[in-house]
């Protein structure tokens, strides 16, 4: 699988990167590499396994319906650059 | 209305077709991978733990009582229930989802190949193919009008369990459409797994909408308008919709599959952001969490403790109780109105109808006007029920029995104690009854005369007085054979 430069910059996008066009051949070389890194995965023979979600053969430990957390808004909210009101704020989001 | 549109668009040689997304919100007390609460109108970001803002180095761990509720519904649209299913991240940006993707279920969700059946307002009666209903984790809120220039974001709601329940796309009407929403809605009420409050978005959907000539078999280009969490805006919005592409396919304009926001205000569907494509969504299953087993045990746990569903109370009720199809609609439209009707009959055995008109009168009626639930009406099934008796073995007249309910509900007492306080105890006895007619024959000498002249209008007024007299407690049959009889 061959990767071109548009391809790059769409999942740059989509990864909120800030990619500087001197940089699109590098990164397109790197992840082209990554890709037939996976060609040789799809080339296994796996006819007669059942695809795996998760590496390890175990399944979801699960916990009783109970609340068990304290506020702690003032403590991550002193984390946050910007807040309000008990509000975390960000630059305006228009719909 | 709603039937209107859909021969409208018949009759334009189109066919509408829609499919729901409806997101309904799991009533339990935790979120669904961490422990804060998850109570609605909580201060801002109180209830938003260390795992839901996202913090690196926390882990998600399953609510169980989220997937018990999952099973329930599954099982309860006769669905399959997937032994081994798994939580995929649903990779997106939004301020109102700090971890930059959604916990939720893609290849292998918790319940597949589902129906529902469902009768439309015109009483047809269609099945909806239910796909899928996966779980997910809600977002946290954006509250756009109380910053200047800023967004403020809640993340309290990030992170309550959703239960997506998808439908096929097999709705040819807004009618069609809103009726499956409903009976969705009551089902998830019934098994207690969602608390259904739609303004505080606890259950609300994305509906998913295009049209195609009569007679096409391949679907047209689809939009979706998101988030309507009203019955009447779903039916609006879809209507509004149908309508839009109709006129833009018949202008020769394609249409773009986009996300569209319904405008409740200009009933309008508008585009939204450029949403990112599924592709983009890079689902792949999420490396915290291992497949989530489900014993065949616990399937079946699940399936015994059921409840009788409303579909099944609603045929009981029509067949075994004689109701007319109105009432048991009405009845079973929630689950503890059937549940108080049931009640009530049990101590008025073989009396359904009177019953429900109780139910469905002066108790609807009270409950309507004081805007509250079933489950807080200040009369009891018990203490109904003994009103009825009374109105059965004629210590009270229908009328006086709606007076005596009043005061109940006004927190007078029981039944029996107004009863004989008010000393509305029907007058049966035929001594008194007597008394009572003699002296208003003898009050209305002119009035008897006509009568007997052959003026039988004025039997009525008779009786009006005697009711008056006896400040109605007259028992009214045997008023009127006394009358008849005095008369004659």
């Amino acid at each position: 699988m061959s990767l071109d430069h548009t391809a790059v910059r769409h999942i740059a996008r989509l990864a909120r990167l800030a990619v500087r066009e001197d940089e699109l051949e590098s990164l397109r070389s790197d992840l082209e590499r990554v890709l037939h890194l996976f060609d040789d995965l799809a080339a296994a023979n796996v006819d007669n396994l059942t695809p795996l979600a998760h590496p390890h053969d175990q399944s979801l430990g699960l916990r009783d319906d109970r609340v068990g957390e304290t506020d702690r808004s003032e403590e991550l909210l002193a984390l946050a650059p910007f807040s309000q009101g008990g509000y975390y704020l960000v630059p305006k989001v228009i719909e | 209305m709603s039937t209107e549109t859909r021969s409208n668009a018949d009759q334009r040689g189109w066919q509408a077709v829609i499919g729901l997304e409806i997101h309904a919100q799991l009533s339990t007390v935790s979120k669904l991978f961490s422990r804060a609460a998850t109570a609605y109108g909580a201060e801002p970001n109180t209830q938003a733990a260390l795992l839901d803002v996202a913090l690196p180095g926390t882990l998600p761990v399953p609510n169980r009582e989220a997937i018990r509720k999952a099973i329930q519904f599954g099982l309860a649209v006769q669905g399959t229930i997937a032994q081994h299913s798994v939580f995929a991240r649903k990779n997106y940006f939004y301020p109102d989802l700090p971890k930059g993707y959604q916990i939720s279920q893609y290849e292998l969700p918790v319940v597949a190949d589902g129906k529902i059946a469902v009768r439309v307002d015109d009483g047809r009666r269609i099945d909806v193919e239910i796909q899928r209903a996966h779980l997910e984790e809600d977002a946290g809120k954006s509250v756009h009008d109380a910053f200047h220039a800023e967004t403020g974001i809640d993340l309290n709601r990030a992170g309550t369990p959703l239960l997506e329940i998808v439908s096929a796309p097999v709705m040819h009407s807004a009618a069609e459409a809103v009726a499956y929403m409903r009976t969705v809605h009551t089902l998830v009420r019934w098994l207690g797994i969602c608390d259904g409050n739609m303004q505080e978005g606890s259950f609300r959907c994305d509906c998913n909408v295009s049209v195609r000539r009569d007679g096409e078999t391949r679907l047209g280009t689809r939009t979706e308008i998101k988030n309507v969490n009203s019955f009447r805006f779903v039916e609006k919005s879809i209507e509004y919709e149908i309508e839009r592409q109709i006129r833009a396919l018949e202008n020769g304009e394609a249409i773009v599959q986009e996300t569209r926001l319904y405008d409740p205000t200009r009933h309008q569907t508008r585009p939204m952001r450029s949403k990112e494509s599924a592709d983009d969504y890079r689902y792949f299953p999420d490396p915290d969490l291992p497949p989530l087993a489900i014993a065949t045990a616990d399937i079946e746990r699940e399936r015994a403790a059921l409840p009788e569903l409303p579909q099944a109370r609603r045929q009981r009720y029509i067949d075994g109780l004689g109701l007319p199809e109105a009432d048991a609609d009405q009845l079973c439209a929630d689950r503890a109105n059937a549940d108080y009707f049931e009640a009530v009959l049990a101590a008025v055995p073989g009396q359904a109808k009177l019953c429900a008109n109780w139910v469905l009168g002066e108790v609807a009626a009270g409950l309507n006007e004081a805007a509250i639930d079933i489950a807080a009406a200040p009369v009891s099934p018990a203490a109904l029920s003994q009103l009825l008796q009374r109105l059965r073995d004629g210590s009270i007249s229908g009328k006086i029995a709606k007076d005596v309910f009043a005061a109940m509900w006004q927190g007078e007492g029981s039944a029996d104690a107004i009863i004989d306080a008010r000393g509305l105890k029907q007058i049966s006895d035929s001594g008194a009854l007597g008394a009572a007619i003699d002296a208003v024959l003898a009050d209305y000498p002119s009035q008897l005369d006509d009568y007997r002249k052959g003026n039988d209008k004025l039997l009525q007024f008779f009786v009006g007085q005697v009711m008056k007299r006896t400040k109605g407690q007259a028992n009214p049959q045997q008023l009127n054979e006394l009358l008849r009889q005095k008369l004659g």
